[in-house]
């Protein structure tokens, strides 16, 4: 095969006809990450709106997807309408195995279908169809649905969108295969615009691997560290929601629209209460032995004489974070019940729950009534906030539809954007200091995955401005080359470059695995051109005077260390972008 | 001789790895398809997984049907498969009443051949070579027992 060339499919909703195109670039760009931001520059229109039929939405995976352990994620990129730049988004499920077995590194999907279709896309087929009857359905209807209409139970992967990203939502995600997402900064939305409520992947088709014993062997090796590795246990006990007692521990918790870091009602939605009493099973990214997702289940009577109902919700810190501290919602039940219902609606939890903690602290002022909240909006209060949920996530009113563009899009409105958890976007749950705030409002995703800064923070309580901006920029690269590989950003203790280069010899790409450091900068420079062209500058980013209120483990926040943090770390991002 | 037993499936979390080994290791290719035990969902992610793969019928259908012997009844149940025997007709599949051979777009077949290499690879124990005397005394007497 020509390790250089990537194969991609560029699928144009408004002809209905698709292309298979080869594009050369692998030792530049990699892939994933990379891929993405390379076909963005070719198909991509910076100065166009993000919903313009011409811009493309983009899902890449690299060279290691499917022949590796927890190489199992795919990039979704796309103009957001959150912020009208370019950006990513990761989700895993089995979109990244299905995308790999069609035979394409990526899917390009431009044009707007004249009507609400899906599109489906296997080894020796891309077709879309009309499914009129599909708008409006939930996520999980639809889900249902498309499983009668197409072949290949477990063998594919389907995204859909819910009402939040029919409706233009700026938080409305993508979901996968029922329990995972693209969930950030508006992908369901990019997708709406398109008419596009659904994708399926047939992963049908069947590639060859190397010859002789060395690939085998080495799967093996990676097989036996990732599941000998303290990671399987940390990832698959308690998973991500072990961090709540210990971020609590940290004062580093948001609680209550982040009025606070730490409460002690903490021991009621804990990583260990969850998996003792809500916990259902686990499940796995399709190529990952791990099985990170936590599914729990909550039941419901919904009359009497015991009839009840119940569902199941996959949770993770983030979520119980943001539909749970951050609303001073403290029962497991109320906030798997609130999760169900955004994920019905097809809307980021993460987002709308710091949203709507903002939407209560603004009621708590006097800012908001139940004008424009239907329900009264008070920290703690489960029962209003399941209404509120639904309002918010179908966008039954003027003031949910303005808040799902973003609470400070409200707030500008409203009044009260002192008090808007959003650093580049709505906060991820880590208050743990001037650096992870800093790294949020700066970094490429607005993601807590952009970088570790949350983990600098819990180890430096030094204040040194260039060391920590030095890893911050360090730390993009070494992360911009994993998402490029796409490995799950959980195994990036066990995929050291030298190995991630043993893995790419096995498959033949020398060239690639000789340069890693090379096409990480590469790759990380790449993008930052990418989303400055399409209208980024760190001097627009400000940060809400909340986050100048918070006091953690190390005290009060620093006003000047974190006001110099932004402005270093804002230059070292032009210095990158060559701006 | 063992047979391949699947007698843990509610623990699956569906990652594939299993599949991904037979079709890794037995047949070097990287597929879903192409592989001797194949997982799917049942119903949907919320119902869980299920495996396709030989049941190791004692006299198999799949080797009735065979116009060249390429699948040879196995003792104790299953097939054998020889490869250089099989004309490609794609009997063999419809014959099997619970799915379990798969044929790609050549033609060519791929069925359970009860050796064990994907064991090592589920990270829940699902799976099993079991004595097919031991099982079948074990249904009859339809006891279930703990992993080891």
């Amino acid at each position: 095969m020509n390790t250089d060339r990537f194969t991609v499919l560029l699928f144009d909703l408004a002809t209905g006809k698709g292309e298979r195109v080869q594009v050369e670039g692998r030792d530049r760009v990699a892939g994933g990450s990379g891929l993405a931001a390379l076909l963005f520059d070719r198909y991509g229109q910076p100065g166009a709106a993000w919903d313009a039929p011409e811009q493309p939405l983009i899902f890449a995976i690299g060279p290691l997807t499917g022949y590796f352990p927890l190489m199992s994620k795919t990039i979704c990129a796309f103009i957001s309408p959150y912020h009208h730049q370019y950006t990513e988004s990761h989700g895993g499920g089995r979109s990244a195995m299905a995308l790999r077995l069609t035979g394409l590194d990526a899917l390009v999907v431009i044009g707007r279908s004249p009507g609400p279709c899906f599109l489906e896309v296997g080894s020796t087929h891309a077709h879309a169809r009309d499914c009129g009857f599909l708008w409006g359905l939930d996520v999980f209807e639809t889900g249902k649905v498309l499983r009668r209409m197409s072949k290949g139970s477990g063998h594919r992967s389907i995204l859909r969108i819910g009402p939040a990203g029919e409706n233009g939502a700026a938080i409305a995600g993508i979901n996968i295969d029922t329990y995972r997402h693209f969930g950030r900064l508006g992908g369901g939305a990019a997708m709406g615009a398109k008419n596009l409520k659904a994708i399926i992947l047939q992963g049908d088709g069947v590639l060859q691997l190397p010859q002789g014993n060395r690939y085998a062997t080495l799967f093996a090796e990676v097989h036996n560290q990732v599941t000998a590795s303290g990671m399987m246990k940390k990832y698959h006990d308690l998973g991500t929601p072990a961090n709540l007692e210990s971020l609590n521990d940290l004062q580093s918790l948001p609680w209550r629209n982040l009025q606070a870091t730490a409460d002690e009602a903490v021991e009621h939605i804990s990583g260990q209460r969850f998996a003792e009493e809500a916990l259902l099973r686990n499940s796995a990214c399709s190529g990952c032995p791990v099985g990170c997702i936590h599914v729990g289940f909550v039941r419901e009577k919904f009359m009497d004489s015991h009839r009840y109902l119940y569902r199941q919700v996959s949770y993770d810190y983030e979520t119980i974070f943001s539909l749970g501290s951050m609303l001073g919602v403290t029962d497991m039940s109320g906030v798997l019940t609130l999760l169900d219902l955004f994920e019905k609606a097809g809307m980021d939890a993460m987002s709308a729950g710091v949203a709507l903690a903002w939407a209560t602290e603004a009621t708590a002022k006097g800012l908001l009534s139940v004008q424009e909240t239907v329900v009264p909006l008070t920290f703690g209060d489960c029962a209003s906030y399941r209404q509120a949920a639904h309002s918010f996530g179908n966008g039954l009113n003027e003031f949910y539809r303005l808040l799902g563009q973003g609470a400070l899009k409200a707030a500008a409105v409203y009044g009260g954007e002192d008090f808007a958890c959003v650093l580049g976007q709505e906060m991820a749950g880590y208050a743990t200091g001037e650096v992870f705030f800093a790294a949020q409002s700066l970094g490429f995703r607005h993601s807590h995955l952009d970088t570790g800064g949350y983990s600098y923070d819990q180890q430096h309580a030094d204040k040194d401005v260039d060391a920590a901006v030095a890893f911050l920029v360090r730390d993009e690269a070494s992360r911009a080359f994993m998402t490029s590989m796409v490995a799950c950003l959980f195994a990036r203790n066990v995929y050291t470059d030298t190995l991630m280069a043993e893995c790419l010899q096995a498959l033949g790409y020398d060239g690639l695995a000789a340069t890693i450091p090379e096409c990480a900068a590469h790759i990380q420079k790449l993008r930052w051109q990418t989303r400055f062209a399409s209208g980024f500058h760190p001097a627009s980013i400000s940060i809400p005077k909340r986050f100048f209120q918070v006091a953690t483990w190390k005290g009060p926040i620093d006003p000047q260390y974190l006001q110099a943090l932004q402005a270093e770390y804002g230059r070292a991002i032009c210095a990158l972008a060559g701006r | 001789m063992k047979i391949l037993t699947t007698p843990r499936m509610d623990r699956c979390i569906g990652c594939h790895s299993c599949s991904l080994a037979c079709a890794r290791l037995l047949h070097h290719r990287l597929s879903w398809d192409t592989a001797g035990i194949r997982i799917h969902s049942s119903g949907g992610l919320t119902t869980g997984f299920t495996a396709v793969h030989c049941l190791a019928c004692a006299s198999p259908p799949c080797a009735e049907v065979c116009p060249t012997g390429a699948l040879q009844p196995r003792r104790d149940g299953g097939v054998v498969f020889k490869k250089k025997l099989c004309n490609r007709c794609g009997a063999c599949a419809p014959a099997c009443p619970v799915d379990a051979i798969f044929i790609d777009r050549e033609g060519e077949l791929f069925v359970c051949l009860h050796c064990g290499l994907c064991i090592p690879f589920c990270p829940h124990d699902c799976l099993e070579l079991a004595e097919a005397s031991d099982l079948r005394l074990r249904l009859s007497s339809n006891l279930t027992e703990p992993a080891s």
